[in-house]
């Protein structure tokens, strides 16, 4: 299926390009992303890439040519199929593609909209039916992507820029070459993948460039060091099930944050963060746990977690993470943390290790509970375990600190009256 | 750089100007005995004497229009309004004397009169004295009006509207008087009718002026703890208007919220949209934006008076918006 190509927009001043040289022939194959031409643009020389696969049926352009942005310069389809179509009409420089210079935009007419009395709503995305914002339209228009093509992620389906971009970026399907009848190929073909792109470039939702972010600060400059303990939790787990059976929704994790927050209590030098030339420790305990989102995760706070009761904890944690999965958590509901829980057990992991959230100085990741052959007063039994890895921050806490913290929080697990 | 606050600047451009230039003067109510009635001209009439510092009765059409004489005949008087509410009083005297009087006479009277105090809400004075006018008066040809934001604007644009030879409306902030800024303690002035980014960034472009640049720095440090970078634009004069720094920013993000006190119908805020959907309607990925007052009379009851005034929730909630985030 042929196409035509034209000149793109690759500054974001540029109105025209001249084309320095072709860097295909006609009759040559070109790939998407290969170059297919160098193009003097207002600002410097740039290589323009081809976004279909194919072969290169015509050059409309000849080299030294100048050409506005949204003409056609090209033609790239299969090596035999009738592109008479496609061609420009002899006489003209007239554009393929109409581009909403005019002063009247084409095609899309937003609806008329209402006067907004209340000032206090934003007007962006309330009742306002509008294909695609202009900067779509003009994006789609200077790279030739079909807005039908297009799925748009704005309020009722308004195609927008980032929509645009995920398109240009998973390019048009190749064209289907001919007479290839390999079985790695009808492989392909049936998976679906002998016209789909070479991958997909998803794009980064703030929150995942959020995180990415952060956690290059934490990694990158704080001297990680990991101790793990295997925690005997049977007493946690009758306890566990006599609370279930009296229809109280405490489950182990929150038993977990109660028994790291006591134990935090009684470490402080766990509690604190790395401030350059001091390290402070906190006064009070407030426990971030990590609670996975579709796209990232967040670690909503549960503050003064070494006071409130457990009734009070299973109830807040519940609330904080319906709230974070509901994304209606306030900065205040996610921010100053002393210390942080994930905990995969949940998903079926034994063990694990979890990067610092800075600036606190530690983390702890919690696996899940295991029913384990255990070895007690010689003799082979059944018991529960649950492993624990915490991750220190080596510029706050030395191994030796970090071991007694993990070793008061292994006792208050084992005897969790410990914890009343 | 020493530290000063809004209200010292203020005073200190006044004195500076008062040396440089002995045609310049100030009349306002308790500009002088009482020393200001925020303090602005604490001072003044101690160093200038009452032929320089004049005390007027309660009449601001009166002396409105004493300046405005004064100032056809070759004085430069700064005329103070208590606040701009009880400027509605003298408003035939600015529109249809200060504006226009240059422009019907022929070019044969100039008009170097400053009309300057704070304007907008400060803390429950109600309905009549809360109010952000600067869109009427940026309505008017032949008037300047400028509203700085920080001690450093509001000196240097205070030294450049006194210089400047036409009328210009000059709107403070009570709430800002005391805010503290550096300010160089060498002479230097702000032009008229130049913007200043207040914040750089490229995820979404704030236009905030005056008490609302604070609220827009609030904003943007929440948003920043998401990930999410703010320019915040500010555009220091309301006419004549610098939008290309507007302009160019929009060009990087491609949204625009514009946050301003004053009620919504035929604001600033409108006019600016207008400007921004003109030049740059094939950058704006959303529709821009307008978090404003709230278009009802000011509630007097401190919870509805929060209510009714932009927030950094309010300006948070438009900018995820924008940005069509959840």
């Amino acid at each position: 299926m042929a196409s035509r190509v034209v000149m793109p927009k690759l500054s974001d001043t540029m109105e025209e390009g001249r084309i320095l040289r072709w860097l295909k022939k006609e009759g040559d194959p070109v790939e998407t992303g290969q170059a297919l031409a160098e193009v003097e643009t207002d600002k410097a020389t740039v290589e323009m890439e081809a976004y279909t696969s194919g072969i290169v049926r015509k050059l409309v352009a000849s080299e030294g040519q100048t050409v506005k942005i949204g003409h056609q310069i090209a033609v790239i389809g299969t090596a035999d199929e009738d592109i008479s179509a496609l061609l420009p009409a002899p006489s003209s420089a007239a554009p393929a593609i109409e581009i909403a210079a005019s002063p009247n935009p084409p095609a899309v007419a937003p609806a008329p909209r209402q006067a907004d009395p209340v000032a206090s709503s934003a007007e962006a995305g309330g009742g306002h039916h509008l294909k695609a914002s202009p900067l779509a339209l003009r994006m789609a228009a200077e790279s030739g992507v079909a807005l039908a093509g297009v799925r748009g992620t704005g309020p009722q389906g308004r195609i927008i820029k980032r929509d645009i971009e995920a398109a240009l970026a998973g390019v048009a399907p190749s064209a289907p070459s001919s007479a290839d009848a390999s079985r790695s190929r009808s492989l392909l073909m049936a998976a679906g993948r002998d016209t789909a792109p070479e991958s997909e470039d998803i794009a980064l939702s703030p929150i995942r460039r959020t995180i990415a972010k952060r956690l290059v600060q934490s990694k990158g400059p704080v001297p990680h060091f990991y101790l793990t303990i295997d925690v005997a939790m049977d007493r946690v787990w009758d306890a566990y099930k006599a609370l279930r059976d009296q229809k109280s929704s405490i489950s182990i994790n929150d038993i977990v944050i109660k028994a790291t927050a006591l134990a935090l209590r009684q470490h402080p030098d766990i509690n604190a963060s790395f401030a350059g030339d001091h390290v402070k420790q906190f006064t009070h305990v407030h426990i971030g746990m990590a609670v996975a989102l579709d796209d990232g995760l967040i670690t909503p706070v549960l503050r003064d977690a070494d006071l409130k009761p457990l009734e009070e904890i299973s109830e807040e944690t519940r609330v904080l993470a319906d709230r974070a999965r509901a994304r209606k958590l306030q900065p205040s509901e996610y921010t100053g943390a002393t210390f942080s829980i994930s905990n995969l057990g949940m998903m079926g992991i034994e063990e694990f290790s979890a990067i610092i959230n800075p600036p606190e100085a530690a983390i702890l990741a919690v696996g899940s509970v295991r029913q384990v052959p255990v070895v007690v007063d010689g003799q082979v039994r059944a018991g529960y375990r649950m492993k624990a890895t915490l991750s220190v921050d080596h510029r706050v806490a030395d191994g030796a600190s970090g071991a007694r913290f993990m070793q008061t929080l292994k006792r208050f697990l084992e005897h969790p009256l410990l914890m009343a | 750089m020493p530290l000063i606050t809004y209200r010292d600047a203020l005073n200190q451009a006044l004195r500076e100007e008062l040396r440089r230039d002995p045609n310049v003067f100030l009349m306002g109510e308790e500009v002088g005995v009482y020393q200001g009635a925020y303090k602005v001209s604490k001072g003044l009439l101690q160093e200038f004497g009452e032929r320089r510092i004049i005390d007027t009765p309660i009449t601001e059409e009166g002396f409105t229009g004493v300046g405005i004489g004064a100032a056809m005949v070759g004085l430069r008087p700064i005329i103070e309004m208590m606040t701009w509410n009880f400027s509605l009083l003298a408003m035939d005297q600015i529109i249809n004397g200060a504006a226009k009087l240059l422009y019907m006479s022929g070019g044969q009277f100039k008009m170097p009169i400053v009309v300057r105090g704070p304007g907008g809400a400060a803390h429950q004075l109600a309905a009549q004295h809360s109010q952000s006018i600067e869109s009427w008066y940026a309505h008017v040809p032949g008037l300047k009006v400028v509203a700085p934001s920080t001690p450093y604007d509001a000196k240097g644009l205070l030294k450049s509207a006194i210089r400047d030879d036409d009328p210009v409306i000059f709107f403070e902030g009570e709430t800002l008087y005391g805010l503290k800024g550096e300010v160089p303690a060498e002479e230097y002035t702000v032009p008229i009718g130049v913007a200043d980014i207040k914040r750089h960034g490229s995820d979404v472009t704030l236009v905030a002026w005056s008490k609302m640049v604070s609220v827009a720095m609030k904003a943007a440090d929440q948003l920043a703890a998401e990930g999410i970078s703010c320019e915040i634009v500010d555009p220091r004069s309301l006419r004549p208007f610098d939008d290309a720094p507007i302009l160019e920013s929009i060009r990087k993000t491609n949204r625009c919220v514009i946050v301003e006190e004053g009620w919504p119908y035929a604001g600033i805020g409108a006019q600016i949209a207008y400007q921004i959907q003109q030049a740059m309607f094939g950058e704006l990925d959303a529709p821009v934006t307008r978090v404003t007052g709230a278009d009802v009379p000011m509630p007097y009851a401190k919870n509805l008076e929060h209510m009714a005034m932009p927030s950094p929730a309010r300006v948070v909630a438009a900018v995820r918006d924008v940005l069509y985030l959840e």
